[in-house]
C-alpha cells in the first residue's frame, strides 16, 4: 500500500517535470499548423485545431524566407568549428590527462570554468578583433570565435574520457616499442572514440546555439545563422509570422533534443570524473 | 603498475623528457588559442573601459581613468540593470537548486521509458537560447497567450477574478510580471543542465548507505535531509556556481522578450552593455558595464579552484 502510494507520487512528480519541460514546445508545435483565422481568435481553444491544420506556413518558411540560408550557414559553421575543436581539444585533453603531471589531471573544473566565462564580457573587444581582422559580417568571424566556447567544453569532456582509459594499455604499447605519440594515436584515441563522438555533437550544438556573437558580428542576412537570423530576420517590424517562427525553432530543436537526450548518461558521467564529484567515492 | 612505471623510467631519461615535451606540444595549440581569444579580449575589455573608444573610433587612444564607470553608474538604466540582474540570478538559483535536487532524486532510479523521459526533460537545454526566447515570446503573448486562456477558463483571469479585471496578463509589458517571466524562462532552460550536475553527485553516493538507512527504518525525508543533501552539498555548490554564471551573463532572453521595458524596469546588465556599447556606439561605456559581471566571475573562479585544490589535498 505504502509502496503503491510511493510509486504513484514518483510518477506524478515525473509527469509534472516532463510537462514543465515540454509544454512550451508542444504549444510551438501546435502553432506551426494553425491557420491564421484560427490562431488569431482569442475565444478559440488554443490547444485544438478549430479549423483543419495547414502546411502553408512551413512552405512559406522554406520558400519565402531566408531560413534555408540560415540553416546552411549554421551547418557550414558547425562542421568547421567541430573540426577545429577536435584538432585543438583532443591533444590538449590527452596531454592534461597523461603527460603533464598531476595538476593536469585535476584541472577539469578550471577548464570548464573557461567555458562559463560569459560572452557578454568578451563580445565588445572580440568585435574589435573581428573588425581588425576584416572578417566582420562573414561566417568566418563566427568560425574564429566559437572555439572559445567549444574548446574548453570539449577538452573538459575528453579529459574525463582519457582518464577512464586504463594507463596499462598505453604502457604495454610503450614497452612494445611504440613512441608516446603513436601510443596516443593507436591505443588511447580509439578507446576515446565515444568521447570524441560526444564532442562532435556538443561542439556542433554549442556553435548553433550562440546568439550574442552571431547578432553582434554579422548583420547581413546572407551570413546569418539560425540562432540570430530567425529572431531578427523573420520578425518584420511589428509583424510576427508566428507559425513560421515556431516551425523554424522546432525544426532545429527536435534533433538536438534527441541527441542530447541520448547522451544524457554520458554527460552525467562527465561531471562525475570531475574533482568535487565522483572521484572521492570512487577512490 | 608501479613496477611497469619504474621499468619505463629506467628505459631512459630521454623518454621522460619526451613525455614532457610532447605534453607541452599537444597542449600548446589549445592554450595559445584560448590566450589569444579569451585572455587578450578580457584585458582589452579592461583597457576599453578606461578609454574613450567608440564604434566610429575604436582605437584605445586616451586613458580617461574611471570616467566611464562613474558615468554609467549614474544612469537609471544601470540601476535597474544591476538590481534586476541580481534578482533574476538569485531567484533562478533558488528555484533551480530545489527543482534540480528533486528531479535528480527521480532520475537516480531506474524505470521503464527512462530514455524517452530523458529526451523530454533535456529538451529545454538543447534548444538554442534565442529560439527558446522566441517560443516563450509567443507562449506569453500579450493577446493570444494560451496561459492566459487557461487562466481565463479556470476563472482566475478576467473581470472580477483573482488576477484582475483585464483579460490578459501582459507578461512582457509590466515590470514585475516581466521579471517573473525572465526568471521562469531561465529556470526552464537551465533546469536540465543543473539536474545533470546534481545527478552526477547523486549517483556517486554509494548505494549501501541508502540500503542501510532503509534497514534502520529511516523514511524518505529523513534519508533526504540526513544523508542525501549533506552528501550532495559540494556538487550543489558547483551547480549553483555554473547556473549563476549562465544566468547572470545572459542577454538573449531580455533582448528578445521584454527588451528591458517598459522603460528600463526589466533591464539586465549584459543587455544594457550591448545596447550602450554596440547599438549606442559607446564601446568604452559598454565595456565598463560588462565588467560589472567580473566580480561574479571572480567568485566563481575562486570556488572552482578551491574545489580543484580540495580534492588534490584530500
Amino acid at each position: 500500500m505504502v509502496l503503491a502510494l510511493r510509486r504513484l507520487i514518483f510518477y506524478v512528480m515525473l509527469a509534472l517535470f516532463a510537462v514543465f519541460a515540454v509544454f512550451p514546445v508542444i504549444w510551438m508545435v501546435i502553432t506551426v499548423f494553425k491557420r491564421n483565422v484560427d490562431l488569431y481568435n482569442p475565444n478559440n481553444n488554443p490547444f485544438i485545431y478549430n479549423l483543419p491544420p495547414t502546411l502553408g506556413h512551413l512552405e512559406f518558411l522554406f520558400t519565402s524566407t531566408s531560413y534555408p540560408t540560415f540553416l546552411w550557414n549554421s551547418a557550414f559553421i558547425g562542421v568547421i568549428v567541430v573540426i577545429i575543436t577536435l584538432l585543438l581539444s583532443v591533444p590538449a585533453a590527452y596531454s592534461l590527462s597523461r603527460l603533464v603531471g598531476r595538476w593536469g589531471e585535476r584541472s577539469g573544473i578550471a577548464i570548464f570554468f573557461v567555458y562559463l566565462i560569459p560572452p557578454t564580457l568578451l563580445f565588445i573587444p572580440l568585435y574589435q578583433i573581428v573588425s581588425l581582422l576584416k572578417v566582420a559580417n562573414t561566417v568566418w568571424s563566427l568560425i574564429l570565435v566559437y572555439p572559445t566556447i567549444t574548446v574548453p567544453f570539449c577538452t573538459w569532456l575528453l579529459l574525463g574520457f582519457f582518464k577512464s582509459v586504463p594507463r596499462e594499455f598505453e604502457e604495454a604499447a610503450l614497452i612494445d616499442g611504440c613512441s608516446r605519440f603513436s601510443a596516443f594515436l593507436r591505443v588511447a584515441l580509439p578507446l576515446a572514440l565515444p568521447g570524441i563522438a560526444t564532442c562532435i555533437v556538443f561542439a556542433f550544438a554549442l556553435s548553433l546555439s550562440d546568439y550574442i556573437y552571431a547578432a553582434v558580428f554579422v548583420s547581413s542576412t546572407a551570413s546569418r545563422t539560425v540562432s540570430a537570423g530567425v529572431p531578427t530576420s523573420l520578425i518584420r517590424g511589428d509583424i510576427y509570422y508566428w507559425q513560421s517562427l515556431m516551425a523554424a525553432a522546432v525544426i532545429v530543436t527536435i534533433p538536438l533534443a534527441v541527441a542530447y537526450g541520448l547522451l544524457f548518461d554520458r554527460l552525467v558521467k562527465g561531471f562525475q570524473s570531475d574533482p568535487g564529484a565522483g572521484e572521492k567515492s570512487a577512490a | 603498475m608501479k613496477q611497469v612505471q619504474s621499468a619505463i623510467a629506467h628505459a631512459g631519461v630521454s623518454l621522460a623528457d619526451r613525455k614532457g615535451v610532447l605534453g607541452t606540444l599537444m597542449l600548446a595549440p589549445a592554450l595559445a588559442y584560448i590566450a589569444a581569444l579569451v585572455a587578450v579580449p578580457f584585458f582589452l575589455a579592461i583597457g576599453l573601459s578606461v578609454s574613450d573608444a567608440t564604434v566610429g573610433d575604436p582605437a584605445i587612444h586616451h586613458f580617461v581613468g574611471l570616467r566611464n564607470f562613474v558615468r554609467v553608474i549614474h544612469e537609471s538604466a544601470f540601476h535597474f540593470g544591476l538590481r534586476n540582474s541580481m534578482i533574476v540570478t538569485f531567484a533562478t538559483l533558488i528555484l533551480i537548486l530545489v527543482l534540480a535536487t528533486a528531479e535528480s532524486e527521480l532520475l537516480a532510479r531506474d524505470f521503464r521509458g527512462k530514455r524517452l523521459v530523458q529526451i523530454l526533460l533535456i529538451l529545454p537545454w538543447a534548444m538554442p537560447v534565442s529560439l527558446a526566447a522566441v517560443g516563450w515570446l509567443w507562449l506569453l503573448d500579450s493577446e493570444f497567450s494560451p496561459v492566459d486562456w487557461l487562466l481565463r477558463t479556470a476563472h482566475l483571469l478576467g473581470p472580477g477574478t483573482l488576477f484582475g479585471p483585464a483579460n490578459h496578463l501582459y507578461y512582457y509589458g509590466r515590470e514585475w510580471v516581466g521579471i517573473g517571466a525572465i526568471i521562469a524562462i531561465n529556470v526552464w532552460r537551465l533546469l536540465p543542465f543543473a539536474t545533470i550536475i546534481v545527478l552526477a553527485g547523486r549517483t556517486s553516493i554509494p548505494r549501501d548507505i541508502f540500503e542501510q538507512a532503509e534497514i534502520d527504518g529511516a523514511g524518505f525525508f529523513r534519508t533526504l535531509f540526513h544523508i542525501t543533501l549533506p552528501a550532495l552539498l559540494p556538487i550543489l555548490t558547483v551547480a549553483a556556481m555554473f547556473t549563476a554564471l549562465l544566468v547572470f551573463g545572459d542577454m538573449t532572453i531580455a533582448a528578445l522578450t521584454t527588451r528591458g521595458g517598459p522603460g528600463y524596469t526589466t533591464q539586465l546588465l549584459p543587455y544594457w552593455a550591448y545596447l550602450k556599447g554596440i547599438e549606442g556606439g559607446a564601446l568604452s561605456e559598454g565595456a565598463a558595464i560588462a565588467l560589472f559581471l567580473f566580480p561574479v566571475l571572480l567568485v566563481g573562479a575562486i570556488l572552482a579552484l578551491r574545489f580543484a585544490y580540495r580534492t588534490e589535498s584530500a
